[in-house]
């Protein structure tokens, strides 16, 4: 299924994290179901490919960014990683077998914590996910705000079950971030946001970029939390059938937690993404 | 205190924290930034360990490398009853020493598998670790089988799980992870659900606890 949507196609992805690109080059990789080579010469220029020819390449926040068409934008800004008091990480690129956005769904949802992050990001009976707000702003971006969950092991820093406040935030169809609450540092959040680069409507790769307030924090903590996380949710995934999410509105039957699900789709749906969807019944897509 | 090198992901590492957990025994850890560190092969690792491999412990000033030698490290010193490792049985030792063997061949297939199709190892050939991790498994299915037909519940004979059940579990377990079903080794499903009930037992990402619900079934 080739990838003729603008919208996705001609928008910048992360195709490899520079940290494994200094360990091996070149890298072979996938993006749309088309191949994509990334390496790096010995002045260190990254250089992306696509059956021998140059693809547009850039280097930012740690990974190597490519489009297989004309970027119409620039790559999301992100000031928490210009903050000289964070600290900034990959935490790791994993192959996913899911769709992308289903990687995004799932990365929105607080009603799974206490049952597949049991301990750490929520622990039963406490399941109740509390109402929230969902707002589309101005720049087409999706806020989820007001989330409230009762956490026993929030962050690595943490040293007992906190009351933790998100805003998710979806800046482009494989593009989500999460603030959170800092244990330690009164009114500060750390940043998690997830690049997942597109590898087939069914198979995915997820980068992530960790901005986390340095006080009490330790830097190799940081990977290993968010891995530990990350590989809780990874069987899940895997296991969700079908693998495309469905668009059609009567596809899965929603519950009240899943507000931002609902709009994520719906703002999906708006803006004819069909990769890695099921478009919804009565669609010409 | 013994201190554990140790990967969260790490199926070999999850061996001794199971380990460690089963005998109750104090440890610290030191997180190793395994991927995409690969602090595993940084020059001070190198220096504990120049095979370059997770896990690795320390105690009593001795550093110690290799899950399986780990293990029997581990049950000979801290397992006073002899349980994990009996070691004046020379016929359950031996049993026990051939499947430790097996383990090692189930790392080097379902869990390479895992690394290539997870962690994005390129350069290994998946579809040959996967062939190979199917002949273990059917051989161990087989195994298992027979054992419950003269009501044995563990790999090796006796009341109580091994080592053998130790070293064989994690990669066991996370192999769909490799692309590695096991809907047609339904003894091998029975063990490790028998083996998720053994007290202590803890998880790891990618391995849930048992459900409830079975608890009933298991004898």
């Amino acid at each position: 299924m080739q990838c003729t949507h603008s919208f996705l196609f001609d928008d910048w992805h992360v195709v490899a994290d520079m940290e494994l690109l200094t360990q091996q080059t070149p890298i072979a990789t996938t993006l749309f179901e088309s191949p994509v080579t990334v390496q790096c010469d010995d002045n260190g220029t990254v250089i992306c490919e696509c059956k021998g020819s140059a693809l547009p390449t850039q280097t930012r926040y740690g990974f190597v960014w490519t489009s297989l068409g004309e970027p119409a934008r620039d790559i999301v800004h992100i000031p928490e990683a210009y903050e000289d008091d964070r600290y900034v990480v990959s935490g790791g690129s994993f192959f996913v077998r899911t769709s992308g956005l289903r990687v995004v769904e799932n990365f929105l949802d607080m009603g799974h914590f206490p049952f597949v992050h049991s301990g750490w990001l929520g622990d039963e009976p406490h399941t109740e996910v509390k109402p929230y707000e969902v707002t589309l702003t101005e720049e087409n971006e999706i806020l989820a705000t007001e989330c409230y969950f009762h956490q026993p092991v929030a962050s690595p820093t943490a040293t007992g079950g906190i009351e933790v406040e998100y805003t998710y935030r979806v800046y482009r169809p494989f593009t989500v971030a999460l603030y959170k609450t800092n244990p330690v540092c009164d009114g500060r959040m750390d940043y998690i946001v997830l690049f997942i680069q597109p590898v087939s409507p069914e198979t995915c790769v997820v980068h992530s970029l960790l901005c986390y307030v340095k006080e009490g924090m330790k830097r190799s903590d940081l990977r290993w939390f968010m891995q530990l996380i990350f590989s809780q949710d990874k069987p899940i995934l895997e296991n969700q059938i079908p693998r495309r999410l469905p668009l059609d509105p009567r596809a899965e039957t929603p519950i009240r937690a899943d507000k931002v699900a609902i709009v994520y789709r719906r703002w999906l749906r708006d803006h004819n993404v069909s990769y890695g969807a099921i478009p919804a019944q009565g669609d010409p897509r | 205190m013994l201190k554990l090198y140790d990967y969260e992901l790490s199926g070999n590492c999850y061996k001794i924290r199971l380990m460690l957990s089963f005998l109750d025994v104090v440890h610290s850890i030191e997180s190793v930034d395994f991927y995409p560190g690969a602090q595993h092969k940084s020059p001070a690792f190198l220096r504990l360990n120049p095979m370059g491999q997770l896990p690795v412990i320390e105690d009593a000033g001795m550093v110690l490398r290799d899950a399986q030698a780990i293990l029997i490290y581990l049950a000979a010193r801290y397992d006073s009853q002899g349980v994990w490792f009996p070691r004046d049985d020379p016929v359950r030792l031996g049993q026990i020493a051939q499947w430790l063997a097996f383990a090692d061949s189930i790392t080097a297939t379902a869990s390479v598998a895992r690394l290539h199709d997870g962690l994005l190892y390129s350069h290994v050939d998946s579809e040959a670790a996967r062939l190979g991790a199917h002949k273990l498994f059917r051989i161990l299915d087989e195994h298992l089988y027979f054992c419950e037909q003269v009501e044995q519940t563990w790999i090796c004979p006796g009341d109580q799980p091994t080592l053998a059940d130790i070293a064989c579990f994690p990669y066991v377990m996370l192999s769909e992870e490799g692309g590695i079903s096991r809907i047609d080794y339904p003894a091998l499903r029975r063990w490790c659900d028998r083996f998720k009930r053994i007290p202590g037992f803890v998880v790891m990402p990618g391995i849930f606890h048992a459900g409830p619900g079975l608890e009933a079934s298991t004898v």
